[in-house]
């Protein structure tokens, strides 16, 4: 077990160089770049000394980004080893301290979506299978499709216009209320929280579908294997055989697909957060990488890299959790 | 010909469309009359015709209600199971052998697998019997693993792969013998495993059935049928995936453990030879109904039914060479649309005039062999014909 995961992880590290350099090398090419479009700007300026080309190269070499795509990169890499992320080029402040600033909201938000959708689904998707074709698998069926077809601006308009201009619950858009200033840690808390609920609901909504359709397949298919049969002869009756032998063989192929879900928890929702005006890291990300800002964007990637190399190995060490026959002695 | 052939196979939207309909009505139907039938235990007590008799079937007619149409399974088989004895049933796939099991366990795929008519009487051993077909689900649950057990013939995917084989085993235990503790189920368990002929008991209750081979695991699907000293063991093609070596075991362990247990056996196979190793009386069925049934030396040294006689020709003889071994022409009629003759009619070779004629009644030729065919009408006593149901009428 111990050897495996160290195994793991030292494949994992060389995944993760790999990776990072082929980002880089994008990176490093991206045509139309923050450091092209700084060159146009201070060329056009009144009085401006130099061309466009010269100021590119000016700033190229100011930037470190004049020594070619694989010096480049050991360049970044000695400096991120050492924990310096150096400072945004487009948010003109260190890389980790916007990071900071927005990966709480996208987090928040992964997470409540997550919890959401697993205690739905999950019972759901089991309810559906055990009374196949009867009334609550063809309507979570439609539910499921309706779920997955939604755009999400679609649905998120929608929800707004029930939630806030007809009924008035939850404000339009935005983090805090009018009055955020004037209350207290704790309803100021609470008043997030609030304007949490419509992007929380639309993200659920959306995932709830796919997860639902996958348990109902899976306990399906458990349901008509043969060491159901071997339960149901034995006297079993059916809610045990249900939620004992089934469902545990149920959550084998459910562990692997959620243990995967660990970076999407961070990479957070460009559509949502822009729709609800969320200030999280999937807005932060998107501009970065629009403006070829190097150090976040590699940054970021990095980030999340580890997150889904870290997510498959701790599926695999699930497995084994869940399936005895995978275990590893 | 060709014509025909291609409209039998062929359903139009709108007949697809009416057997669905139909389908649907009368499964709710009859799911309404069992829910019916299940609250008064009067209403799924009967008595045995016989004292002796673990179970008897009665006419029994399980059919499925799928989307090409009534499939009549089994239609109105009758037999019994004398207590302390083996009984062969057997018959080429598909002819409802494992059905009939099912249906005694109240294991059929319902709503679209129901038992339509007939009576399934199994013996409570106080003068009394449950008439199968009504008895609830909660009964059922106590009578199944308990008095009724049942061994599937695919060992490899029969016990439950997450858990561990000692819990497997205590689990019937458990549920049939709530009173009992922790160490008394422990105990029983390690016991069976040792009478199964598990020479590692104590490691092997700690392991995960993907440690153990086929042989291995059937010994433990035999382990939890035992276990509670059942009345009926139903041991449904115990040796179909097996190979030969293993299969003997397997078998001379089952009749050994019969004598220890004290039980009936239901040994469903196609296998004529485990049958005529192991079976007291021999059931013999066609294309869901019972057309030969006796003691096995009935069948083996006077097999009368024309089938039968074509089973006993198409087995391989130990030191008696042929070219190619006999086979039986034809195929088994479709079971959607069974004709009103014999069924077997088309593929025999000693059809005769009567044939022609509504499907044999069951013929009595001596005090303990059954046939159904018009060869023998003269010959002995009428016993009756098997009644399917007509679902319109339902």
């Amino acid at each position: 077990m111990l050897k495996f995961t160290v195994k793991r992880v030292l494949y994992s590290i060389i995944i993760l160089f790999f990776v990072m350099f082929l980002v880089y090398a994008l990176l490093y090419n991206m045509p139309g770049s923050y450091l092209e479009m700084k060159a146009q700007q201070l060329a056009s300026r009144p009085g401006a000394s130099k061309s466009a080309t010269e100021w590119l190269n000016d700033l190229k070499s100011q930037y470190g980004m004049d020594q070619g795509v694989v010096r480049g990169y050991f360049t970044w890499l000695g400096t991120a080893i050492r924990g310096e992320w150096g400072e945004s080029w487009a948010w003109t402040i260190p890389v980790t301290e916007e990071f900071s600033k927005t990966i709480w909201y996208s987090f928040a938000l992964g997470v409540i979506t997550l919890l959401v959708e697993i205690f739905i689904a999950i019972p759901l998707g089991v309810l559906a299978a055990k009374k196949q074709y009867g009334f609550l698998d063809y309507f979570t069926t439609v539910f499921a499709m309706v779920s997955i077809s939604l755009p999400t601006f679609f649905l998120a308009t929608v929800l707004k216009y029930i939630f806030s201009v007809k009924l008035g619950w939850f404000d339009l858009s935005g983090m805090q209320g009018k009055y955020y200033d004037t209350l207290s840690p704790f309803m100021q808390f609470l008043d997030v929280a609030k304007h949490f609920v419509l992007p929380a609901l639309t993200l659920s909504i959306l995932s709830i579908g796919g997860l639902m359709r996958y348990t109902r397949t899976n306990m399906l298919e458990v349901l008509n294997s043969d060491y159901i049969r071997t339960a149901r002869a034995k006297g079993v009756s059916e809610r045990k055989v249900i939620n004992h032998h089934a469902f545990r063989n149920t959550l084998i192929p459910l562990v692997t697909m959620l243990g995967g879900s660990l970076p999407g928890l961070f990479s957070g929702a460009l559509i949502t957060e822009t729709l609800f005006a969320i200030r999280g890291i999937g807005y932060a990300s998107y501009y970065s990488m629009v403006q070829a800002d190097v150090p976040f964007t590699m940054f970021y990637l990095a980030f999340i890299s580890i997150l889904t190399l870290l997510g498959n190995l701790i599926s695999d060490l699930l497995y084994g959790a869940v399936d005895p026959r995978v275990r590893l002695e | 010909m060709e014509e025909k052939k291609k409209k039998s196979s062929y359903i139009s939207a709108r007949e697809s469309r009416r057997i669905t309909r139909f389908n649907r009505k009368i499964t709710r139907k009859l799911e309404a009359q069992r829910a019916d039938a299940n609250k008064d235990p009067k209403l799924y007590t009967t008595k045995m015709k016989d004292e002796n008799n673990v179970v008897e079937f009665d006419n029994m007619c399980t059919y499925f209600f799928t989307d090409v149409g009534t499939v009549r399974a089994v239609d109105g088989v009758s037999f019994e199971v004398p207590k302390h004895s083996t009984v062969g049933v057997v018959g080429e796939s598909g002819c409802g052998k494992s059905v009939t099991s099912l249906s005694l366990m109240q294991l059929l795929q319902r709503p679209s697998g129901q038992v339509v008519g007939g009576e399934i009487r199994f013996n409570k051993g106080d003068g009394t019997a449950y008439n199968i077909v009504n008895t609830p689900n909660s009964v059922m649950e106590d009578i199944r693993g308990n008095e009724i057990s049942m061994i599937f013939q695919e060992p490899m995917t029969s016990l439950n792969p997450v858990f561990r084989i000692g819990d497997q085993v205590d689990e019937v235990l458990f549920l049939h013998h709530p009173d009992w503790t922790k160490e008394q189920v422990k105990a029983r368990t390690i016991e069976m495993l040792e009478m199964v002929g598990i020479a590692n008991k104590e490691g092997v209750y700690k392991m995960y059935p993907h440690e153990l081979s086929g042989g291995m695991r059937q010994r433990i699907v035999i382990a939890i049928a035992l276990a509670c000293s059942p009345t009926l063991i139903i041991a449904d093609e115990p040796t179909t995936a097996l190979d030969v070596t293993i299969q003997a075991q397997i078998l001379d362990l089952l009749q050994n453990l019969k004598e220890k247990v004290n039980s009936s056996i239901m040994l469903i196979t196609h296998d004529l030879g485990v049958v005529a190793g192991m079976a007291d009386y021999v059931v013999v069925m066609y294309a869901g109904r019972v057309i030969e049934k006796g003691t096995a030396a009935d069948i083996y040294h006077n097999p009368a039914h024309p089938y039968t006689i074509g089973l006993m020709k198409s087995k391989p003889v130990v030191g008696h060479k042929t070219e190619t071994l006999y086979n039986i022409p034809g195929n088994v009629p479709n079971p959607v649309n069974m004709p009103n003759y014999c069924y077997f009619r088309d593929r025999c070779e000693m059809r005769c005039e009567q044939c022609n004629g509504a499907y044999p009644p069951a013929i009595k030729i001596n005090d303990t062999h059954v046939v159904s065919c018009y060869r023998y009408i003269d010959k002995g006593e009428i016993l009756g014909y098997p009644k399917a149901v007509n679902v319109e009428e339902l």
